[in-house]
Protein backbone atom coordinates (compact mmCIF):
# COMPACT_ATOMS: atom_id res chain seq x y z
CA UNK A 1 0.00 0.00 0.00
CA UNK A 2 1.39 3.37 -0.94
CA UNK A 3 2.41 5.70 1.83
CA UNK A 4 0.85 9.10 2.14
CA UNK A 5 2.31 12.48 2.84
CA UNK A 6 0.69 13.77 6.02
CA UNK A 7 0.93 17.15 7.68
CA UNK A 8 -0.27 17.78 11.23
CA UNK A 9 0.00 20.79 13.50
CA UNK A 10 0.28 19.47 17.05
CA UNK A 11 0.34 21.95 19.93
CA UNK A 12 1.33 24.68 17.51
CA UNK A 13 4.20 22.78 15.93
CA UNK A 14 4.05 21.51 12.34
CA UNK A 15 5.02 17.94 11.55
CA UNK A 16 5.26 16.24 8.16
CA UNK A 17 5.66 12.54 7.57
CA UNK A 18 4.97 9.61 5.31
CA UNK A 19 2.49 7.13 6.74
CA UNK A 20 0.48 4.15 5.59
CA UNK A 21 -3.24 4.91 5.32
CA UNK A 22 -3.99 2.35 8.03
CA UNK A 23 -1.94 4.21 10.64
CA UNK A 24 -4.16 5.41 13.46
CA UNK A 25 -3.71 8.95 14.74
CA UNK A 26 -2.95 7.72 18.27
CA UNK A 27 0.07 5.77 16.96
CA UNK A 28 1.27 8.74 14.92
CA UNK A 29 1.19 10.93 18.00
CA UNK A 30 2.73 8.44 20.41
CA UNK A 31 5.22 6.55 18.30
CA UNK A 32 6.37 9.05 15.68
CA UNK A 33 6.04 12.34 17.50
CA UNK A 34 6.72 11.02 21.01
CA UNK A 35 3.57 12.78 22.25
CA UNK A 36 2.59 10.17 24.81
CA UNK A 37 0.05 12.15 26.82
CA UNK A 38 -2.91 10.70 24.91
CA UNK A 39 -3.05 7.11 26.16
CA UNK A 40 -4.14 3.87 24.57
CA UNK A 41 -6.81 2.41 26.81
CA UNK A 42 -9.56 0.30 25.29
CA UNK A 43 -8.73 0.88 21.60
CA UNK A 44 -12.45 0.54 20.87
CA UNK A 45 -13.57 4.19 21.20
CA UNK A 46 -15.18 3.64 24.59
CA UNK A 47 -12.75 4.83 27.27
CA UNK A 48 -11.63 8.26 26.05
CA UNK A 49 -8.02 7.93 27.30
CA UNK A 50 -6.80 8.79 23.78
CA UNK A 51 -8.90 11.97 23.51
CA UNK A 52 -7.28 14.83 21.61
CA UNK A 53 -8.68 18.14 20.41
CA UNK A 54 -8.83 17.98 16.60
CA UNK A 55 -9.93 21.11 14.73
CA UNK A 56 -11.87 22.22 17.80
CA UNK A 57 -13.58 18.91 18.52
CA UNK A 58 -12.87 16.27 21.14
CA UNK A 59 -11.97 13.12 19.24
CA UNK A 60 -10.83 9.62 20.19
CA UNK A 61 -7.51 9.28 18.40
CA UNK A 62 -7.71 5.47 18.41
CA UNK A 63 -10.59 5.62 15.94
CA UNK A 64 -9.24 8.16 13.44
CA UNK A 65 -6.71 7.43 10.72
CA UNK A 66 -3.83 9.88 10.52
CA UNK A 67 -4.81 10.28 6.86
CA UNK A 68 -8.23 11.59 7.89
CA UNK A 69 -6.54 14.15 10.11
CA UNK A 70 -4.22 15.35 7.33
CA UNK A 71 -3.98 19.15 7.60
CA UNK A 72 -5.57 19.27 11.06
CA UNK A 73 -4.76 21.36 14.10
CA UNK A 74 -4.39 19.09 17.12
CA UNK A 75 -4.06 19.91 20.79
CA UNK A 76 -3.00 17.29 23.34
CA UNK A 77 -2.36 17.47 27.07
CA UNK A 78 1.23 18.47 26.25
CA UNK A 79 -0.14 21.75 24.88
CA UNK A 80 -1.83 22.90 28.08
CA UNK A 81 0.80 24.11 30.53
CA UNK A 82 2.29 27.48 29.59
CA UNK A 83 5.39 29.42 30.65
CA UNK A 84 3.49 30.54 33.75
CA UNK A 85 2.84 26.99 34.89
CA UNK A 86 -0.08 24.62 34.78
CA UNK A 87 -3.29 25.30 32.89
CA UNK A 88 -6.16 26.09 35.25
CA UNK A 89 -7.76 22.68 34.52
CA UNK A 90 -4.55 20.88 35.43
CA UNK A 91 -4.23 22.99 38.55
CA UNK A 92 -7.80 22.26 39.65
CA UNK A 93 -7.44 18.52 39.01
CA UNK A 94 -4.43 18.62 41.35
CA UNK A 95 -6.13 20.77 43.96
CA UNK A 96 -9.35 18.72 44.04
CA UNK A 97 -7.70 15.33 43.72
CA UNK A 98 -9.36 14.75 40.34
CA UNK A 99 -7.08 11.81 39.65
CA UNK A 100 -5.61 8.81 41.36
CA UNK A 101 -3.65 6.59 38.98
CA UNK A 102 -3.64 9.32 36.32
CA UNK A 103 -4.16 7.11 33.28
CA UNK A 104 -7.41 8.77 32.19
CA UNK A 105 -6.32 12.28 33.17
CA UNK A 106 -4.86 13.56 29.86
CA UNK A 107 -8.05 12.55 28.06
CA UNK A 108 -10.21 13.96 30.86
CA UNK A 109 -8.52 17.36 30.82
CA UNK A 110 -8.40 17.57 27.02
CA UNK A 111 -12.12 16.78 26.83
CA UNK A 112 -12.99 19.10 29.74
CA UNK A 113 -11.16 21.92 27.95
CA UNK A 114 -13.41 21.62 24.88
CA UNK A 115 -16.51 21.24 27.04
CA UNK A 116 -15.73 24.51 28.82
CA UNK A 117 -14.98 26.24 25.51
CA UNK A 118 -18.49 25.34 24.35
CA UNK A 119 -20.23 25.78 27.68
CA UNK A 120 -18.22 28.05 29.99
CA UNK A 121 -20.75 27.84 32.80
CA UNK A 122 -22.00 24.25 32.98
CA UNK A 123 -24.18 22.70 35.66
CA UNK A 124 -22.90 19.59 37.38
CA UNK A 125 -25.30 17.56 35.25
CA UNK A 126 -23.95 19.13 32.06
CA UNK A 127 -20.38 18.34 33.15
CA UNK A 128 -21.33 14.71 33.74
CA UNK A 129 -23.14 14.48 30.37
CA UNK A 130 -20.29 16.24 28.58
CA UNK A 131 -17.67 13.97 30.14
CA UNK A 132 -19.59 10.75 29.46
CA UNK A 133 -17.09 9.63 26.83
CA UNK A 134 -14.24 9.41 29.34
CA UNK A 135 -13.97 6.53 31.78
CA UNK A 136 -12.12 6.63 35.10
CA UNK A 137 -11.76 3.45 37.13
CA UNK A 138 -10.32 5.11 40.26
CA UNK A 139 -12.06 8.25 41.38
CA UNK A 140 -15.76 7.52 41.08
CA UNK A 141 -15.88 10.81 39.12
CA UNK A 142 -16.88 13.00 42.10
CA UNK A 143 -13.57 14.82 42.23
CA UNK A 144 -13.24 15.01 38.46
CA UNK A 145 -16.57 16.83 38.31
CA UNK A 146 -15.51 19.05 41.22
CA UNK A 147 -12.23 19.89 39.47
CA UNK A 148 -13.98 20.87 36.23
CA UNK A 149 -16.59 22.97 38.05
CA UNK A 150 -13.79 24.74 39.95
CA UNK A 151 -11.85 25.33 36.75
CA UNK A 152 -14.96 26.78 35.07
CA UNK A 153 -15.49 29.15 38.00
CA UNK A 154 -11.88 30.32 37.94
CA UNK A 155 -11.81 30.75 34.16
CA UNK A 156 -15.00 32.84 34.38
CA UNK A 157 -13.60 34.98 37.20
CA UNK A 158 -10.44 35.58 35.17
CA UNK A 159 -12.52 36.48 32.11
CA UNK A 160 -14.64 38.96 34.10
CA UNK A 161 -11.53 40.55 35.60
CA UNK A 162 -10.11 41.00 32.10
CA UNK A 163 -13.26 42.73 30.79
CA UNK B 1 -5.16 -2.99 16.94
CA UNK B 2 -4.21 -1.84 13.48
CA UNK B 3 -6.37 -2.70 10.47
CA UNK B 4 -4.87 -4.44 7.47
CA UNK B 5 -3.64 -2.26 4.63
CA UNK B 6 -5.81 -0.33 2.20
CA UNK B 7 -5.61 2.53 -0.28
CA UNK B 8 -7.02 5.84 0.97
CA UNK B 9 -8.95 8.16 -1.35
CA UNK B 10 -10.24 11.62 -0.55
CA UNK B 11 -12.32 12.86 -3.51
CA UNK B 12 -13.84 16.33 -3.42
CA UNK B 13 -16.99 15.57 -5.39
CA UNK B 14 -19.54 12.79 -5.71
CA UNK B 15 -18.90 11.75 -9.33
CA UNK B 16 -15.25 11.06 -8.46
CA UNK B 17 -16.24 9.11 -5.38
CA UNK B 18 -18.69 6.98 -7.39
CA UNK B 19 -16.07 6.39 -10.07
CA UNK B 20 -13.73 4.91 -7.45
CA UNK B 21 -16.59 2.77 -6.12
CA UNK B 22 -17.40 1.58 -9.65
CA UNK B 23 -13.78 0.67 -10.27
CA UNK B 24 -13.33 -1.42 -7.15
CA UNK B 25 -16.79 -2.89 -6.48
CA UNK B 26 -17.21 -4.48 -3.07
CA UNK B 27 -13.48 -4.04 -2.38
CA UNK B 28 -14.24 -0.38 -1.70
CA UNK B 29 -16.29 1.36 0.98
CA UNK B 30 -17.02 4.99 1.71
CA UNK B 31 -15.82 6.46 4.99
CA UNK B 32 -17.99 8.99 6.82
CA UNK B 33 -17.18 9.44 10.53
CA UNK B 34 -15.60 6.00 10.64
CA UNK B 35 -16.85 5.10 14.11
CA UNK B 36 -18.58 1.96 12.84
CA UNK B 37 -16.22 0.91 10.06
CA UNK B 38 -12.86 1.59 11.73
CA UNK B 39 -13.64 -0.66 14.75
CA UNK B 40 -14.82 -3.35 12.30
CA UNK B 41 -11.60 -2.97 10.28
CA UNK B 42 -9.52 -3.25 13.46
CA UNK B 43 -11.28 -6.50 14.32
CA UNK B 44 -10.71 -7.65 10.72
CA UNK B 45 -14.47 -8.08 10.39
CA UNK B 46 -14.55 -5.63 7.50
CA UNK B 47 -12.27 -6.58 4.66
CA UNK B 48 -11.67 -3.92 2.05
CA UNK B 49 -8.81 -2.59 0.02
CA UNK B 50 -10.07 0.92 -0.79
CA UNK B 51 -11.46 3.46 1.63
CA UNK B 52 -13.09 6.56 0.15
CA UNK B 53 -13.17 9.40 2.69
CA UNK B 54 -16.11 11.74 1.96
CA UNK B 55 -15.03 14.57 4.28
CA UNK B 56 -14.15 16.91 1.39
CA UNK B 57 -17.48 16.52 -0.43
CA UNK B 58 -19.00 19.79 0.72
CA UNK B 59 -22.53 19.12 -0.55
CA UNK B 60 -22.89 16.26 1.95
CA UNK B 61 -22.53 18.66 4.89
CA UNK B 62 -25.60 20.74 4.05
CA UNK B 63 -28.79 21.02 6.06
CA UNK B 64 -31.83 22.76 4.62
CA UNK B 65 -35.33 23.42 5.87
CA UNK B 66 -37.51 24.63 2.98
CA UNK B 67 -41.20 24.82 3.82
CA UNK B 68 -41.96 21.47 5.40
CA UNK B 69 -39.18 19.60 3.60
CA UNK B 70 -36.08 18.96 5.68
CA UNK B 71 -32.95 17.74 3.91
CA UNK B 72 -29.96 16.52 5.90
CA UNK B 73 -26.64 15.78 4.21
CA UNK B 74 -25.18 12.37 4.97
CA UNK B 75 -21.95 13.84 6.40
CA UNK B 76 -23.75 15.97 9.01
CA UNK B 77 -22.45 14.79 12.38
CA UNK B 78 -24.64 13.94 15.34
CA UNK B 79 -23.15 16.96 17.15
CA UNK B 80 -24.05 19.27 14.24
CA UNK B 81 -27.54 17.81 14.14
CA UNK B 82 -27.94 18.44 17.89
CA UNK B 83 -26.75 22.04 17.67
CA UNK B 84 -28.81 22.95 14.58
CA UNK B 85 -31.71 25.14 15.76
CA UNK B 86 -33.62 24.94 12.46
CA UNK B 87 -33.65 21.14 12.72
CA UNK B 88 -34.65 21.28 16.38
CA UNK B 89 -37.66 23.35 15.35
CA UNK B 90 -38.57 21.30 12.26
CA UNK B 91 -38.29 17.86 13.87
CA UNK B 92 -37.31 17.98 17.55
CA UNK B 93 -37.27 14.17 17.82
CA UNK B 94 -33.98 14.26 15.85
CA UNK B 95 -32.15 16.07 18.65
CA UNK B 96 -33.76 13.97 21.36
CA UNK B 97 -32.58 10.76 19.68
CA UNK B 98 -29.12 12.04 18.69
CA UNK B 99 -28.37 13.03 22.30
CA UNK B 100 -28.83 9.38 23.25
CA UNK B 101 -26.30 8.11 20.71
CA UNK B 102 -22.84 7.10 21.96
CA UNK B 103 -20.89 9.83 23.79
CA UNK B 104 -19.70 13.40 23.06
CA UNK B 105 -16.48 12.41 21.28
CA UNK B 106 -18.29 9.96 19.04
CA UNK B 107 -21.07 12.46 18.30
CA UNK B 108 -18.51 15.03 17.06
CA UNK B 109 -17.41 12.56 14.40
CA UNK B 110 -20.23 10.07 13.82
CA UNK B 111 -22.55 11.07 10.99
CA UNK B 112 -26.27 10.73 10.36
CA UNK B 113 -25.59 9.19 6.95
CA UNK B 114 -23.20 6.58 8.31
CA UNK B 115 -25.66 5.72 11.04
CA UNK B 116 -28.55 5.11 8.63
CA UNK B 117 -26.57 3.56 5.75
CA UNK B 118 -24.58 1.04 7.77
CA UNK B 119 -27.61 -1.19 8.34
CA UNK B 120 -26.53 -2.10 11.86
CA UNK B 121 -29.69 -3.06 13.80
CA UNK B 122 -28.14 -1.39 16.86
CA UNK B 123 -27.98 2.07 15.31
CA UNK B 124 -30.66 4.50 16.49
CA UNK B 125 -31.20 6.65 13.40
CA UNK B 126 -32.68 3.86 11.23
CA UNK B 127 -35.52 3.32 13.72
CA UNK B 128 -36.04 7.04 13.99
CA UNK B 129 -36.22 7.35 10.19
CA UNK B 130 -38.89 4.60 10.11
CA UNK B 131 -40.91 6.62 12.56
CA UNK B 132 -40.48 9.84 10.54
CA UNK B 133 -41.18 8.10 7.22
CA UNK B 134 -37.90 9.46 5.84
CA UNK B 135 -36.66 9.15 2.26
CA UNK B 136 -33.03 8.31 1.49
CA UNK B 137 -31.33 9.76 -1.59
CA UNK B 138 -28.84 7.39 -3.22
CA UNK B 139 -26.33 8.52 -5.83
CA UNK B 140 -24.62 6.21 -8.31
CA UNK B 141 -23.18 6.22 -11.81
CA UNK B 142 -26.74 6.04 -13.21
CA UNK B 143 -27.72 9.16 -11.29
CA UNK B 144 -29.90 9.68 -8.28
CA UNK B 145 -32.75 7.62 -6.88
CA UNK B 146 -34.87 7.78 -3.76
CA UNK B 147 -35.78 4.91 -1.44
CA UNK B 148 -38.23 5.01 1.47
CA UNK B 149 -36.45 4.38 4.75
CA UNK B 150 -39.18 1.83 5.47
CA UNK B 151 -38.13 -0.13 2.36
CA UNK B 152 -34.37 0.30 2.83
CA UNK B 153 -33.43 -2.32 5.43
CA UNK B 154 -33.36 -5.95 4.26
CA UNK B 155 -31.40 -7.72 7.00
CA UNK B 156 -28.55 -6.89 9.37
CA UNK B 157 -26.02 -4.83 7.35
CA UNK B 158 -28.01 -5.56 4.16
CA UNK B 159 -29.79 -2.62 2.59
CA UNK B 160 -31.30 -1.50 -0.69
CA UNK B 161 -28.13 0.50 -1.41
CA UNK B 162 -26.08 -1.05 -4.22
CA UNK B 163 -22.31 -1.48 -3.68
CA UNK B 164 -21.59 1.36 -6.09
CA UNK B 165 -24.09 3.83 -4.63
CA UNK B 166 -23.58 6.47 -1.95
CA UNK B 167 -26.32 7.57 0.42
CA UNK B 168 -26.09 11.34 0.06
CA UNK B 169 -29.10 12.88 1.77
CA UNK B 170 -32.00 12.14 4.06
CA UNK B 171 -35.31 13.88 3.47
CA UNK B 172 -38.03 14.16 6.06
CA UNK B 173 -41.24 16.14 6.47
CA UNK B 174 -41.14 18.75 9.23
CA UNK B 175 -43.46 17.69 12.03
CA UNK B 176 -45.02 19.39 15.01
CA UNK B 177 -46.42 16.09 16.33
CA UNK B 178 -45.82 15.10 19.94
CA UNK B 179 -42.58 13.14 19.97
CA UNK B 180 -40.35 10.92 22.09
CA UNK B 181 -37.32 8.70 21.67
CA UNK B 182 -36.85 6.36 24.64
CA UNK B 183 -33.76 4.18 24.83
CA UNK B 184 -32.58 1.67 27.40
CA UNK B 185 -28.86 0.92 27.31
CA UNK B 186 -26.50 -0.84 29.68
CA UNK B 187 -24.03 2.03 29.77
CA UNK B 188 -23.10 5.24 27.97
CA UNK B 189 -21.94 4.43 24.46
CA UNK B 190 -23.82 1.16 24.25
CA UNK B 191 -26.39 0.27 21.64
CA UNK B 192 -29.98 0.00 22.78
CA UNK B 193 -31.25 -3.04 24.61
CA UNK B 194 -34.50 -1.64 23.25
CA UNK B 195 -35.58 1.78 22.02
CA UNK B 196 -38.84 3.28 20.81
CA UNK B 197 -39.53 6.27 18.54
CA UNK B 198 -43.01 7.73 18.71
CA UNK B 199 -44.81 10.60 16.94
CA UNK B 200 -48.42 11.38 17.88
CA UNK B 201 -50.83 14.01 16.49
CA UNK B 202 -54.05 14.79 18.28
CA UNK B 203 -57.19 16.81 17.84
CA UNK B 204 -59.80 17.39 20.54
CA UNK B 205 -58.18 14.92 22.92
CA UNK B 206 -58.14 12.03 20.41
CA UNK B 207 -55.14 10.63 18.56
CA UNK B 208 -55.45 11.45 14.86
CA UNK B 209 -52.22 9.80 13.75
CA UNK B 210 -49.43 7.82 15.36
CA UNK B 211 -46.15 6.48 14.05
CA UNK B 212 -44.16 3.96 16.09
CA UNK B 213 -40.77 2.38 15.39
CA UNK B 214 -38.46 0.16 17.43
CA UNK B 215 -34.65 -0.16 17.49
CA UNK B 216 -32.47 -3.27 17.97
CA UNK B 217 -35.33 -5.70 18.44
CA UNK B 218 -35.03 -7.47 15.07
CA UNK B 219 -32.32 -7.68 12.43
CA UNK B 220 -33.83 -4.53 10.90
CA UNK B 221 -35.50 -1.51 12.48
CA UNK B 222 -39.23 -2.13 12.86
CA UNK B 223 -41.98 0.28 11.87
CA UNK B 224 -45.04 -1.10 13.64
CA UNK B 225 -48.13 0.11 11.78
CA UNK B 226 -50.24 -2.06 14.07
CA UNK B 227 -48.97 -0.24 17.14
CA UNK B 228 -49.69 3.16 15.60
CA UNK B 229 -53.15 2.09 14.45
CA UNK B 230 -53.99 0.88 17.97
CA UNK B 231 -53.69 4.46 19.23
CA UNK B 232 -55.63 6.25 16.48
CA UNK B 233 -59.09 7.38 17.57
CA UNK B 234 -58.37 6.77 21.25
CA UNK B 235 -57.63 9.21 24.04
CA UNK B 236 -54.25 7.48 24.45
CA UNK B 237 -55.52 5.87 27.68
CA UNK B 238 -54.00 2.87 29.42
CA UNK B 239 -56.04 0.35 27.41
CA UNK B 240 -54.98 1.91 24.09
CA UNK B 241 -51.31 1.94 25.12
CA UNK B 242 -51.54 -1.74 26.12
CA UNK B 243 -53.04 -2.57 22.71
CA UNK B 244 -50.24 -0.65 20.99
CA UNK B 245 -47.64 -2.57 22.99
CA UNK B 246 -49.29 -5.89 22.11
CA UNK B 247 -49.27 -4.95 18.42
CA UNK B 248 -45.59 -3.93 18.65
CA UNK B 249 -44.72 -7.27 20.30
CA UNK B 250 -46.21 -9.07 17.30
CA UNK B 251 -43.93 -7.14 14.93
CA UNK B 252 -40.53 -7.49 16.67
CA UNK B 253 -38.32 -10.57 16.71
CA UNK B 254 -35.50 -10.06 19.22
CA UNK B 255 -32.54 -12.41 19.55
CA UNK B 256 -30.87 -13.51 22.74
CA UNK B 257 -27.40 -11.94 23.07
CA UNK B 258 -25.19 -10.24 25.66
CA UNK B 259 -27.92 -7.64 26.24
CA UNK B 260 -30.21 -10.31 27.60
CA UNK B 261 -32.62 -13.12 26.81
CA UNK B 262 -35.61 -12.66 24.54
CA UNK B 263 -38.12 -12.31 27.37
CA UNK B 264 -36.09 -9.52 28.94
CA UNK B 265 -35.82 -7.67 25.64
CA UNK B 266 -39.57 -7.90 25.12
CA UNK B 267 -40.07 -6.59 28.64
CA UNK B 268 -37.73 -3.63 28.02
CA UNK B 269 -39.33 -2.99 24.62
CA UNK B 270 -42.75 -2.72 26.29
CA UNK B 271 -41.42 -0.34 28.95
CA UNK B 272 -39.64 1.88 26.41
CA UNK B 273 -42.71 2.06 24.19
CA UNK B 274 -45.05 2.83 27.10
CA UNK B 275 -42.80 5.69 28.24
CA UNK B 276 -42.34 6.99 24.71
CA UNK B 277 -46.09 6.99 24.01
CA UNK B 278 -46.81 8.74 27.31
CA UNK B 279 -44.21 11.42 26.69
CA UNK B 280 -45.16 11.93 23.04
CA UNK B 281 -48.84 12.23 24.06
CA UNK B 282 -47.97 14.79 26.72
CA UNK B 283 -46.32 16.87 23.99
CA UNK B 284 -48.99 16.33 21.32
Amino acid sequence: MSKMHIKLTVNGQEHEMLAEPRELLIHTLRERLNITGPHIGCETSHCGACTVDLNGKSVKACTVFAAQANGAEIKTIEGFAGPDGLHVLQDKFREHHGLQCGFCTPGMITRAYRLLQENPNPTEEEVRFGMAGNLCRCTGYQNIVKSIMAAAAEMNTAKEAAE
Amino acid sequence: MIPSGFEYHRPSDLPTAVKILDEHGDEARVLAGGHSIIPMMKLRMADLSHLIDLQDVASLKEVSVAGDTVTIGAMVTQAELISNDALAKAAPILREAALQIADPQVRYVGTVGGNVANGDPGNDMPGLMQCLGATYVLYGSDGEREVDAREFYEAAYMTARADNEILTHIKIKATTAGYAYEKQKRKIGDYATAAAAVLIEQSGGKVTSASIAMTNLSDTPIHSTGAGDALVGTACDAAAISSAIAAMQADILPNEDNRGPIEFKRHVAATMLRRAIERAWSRA
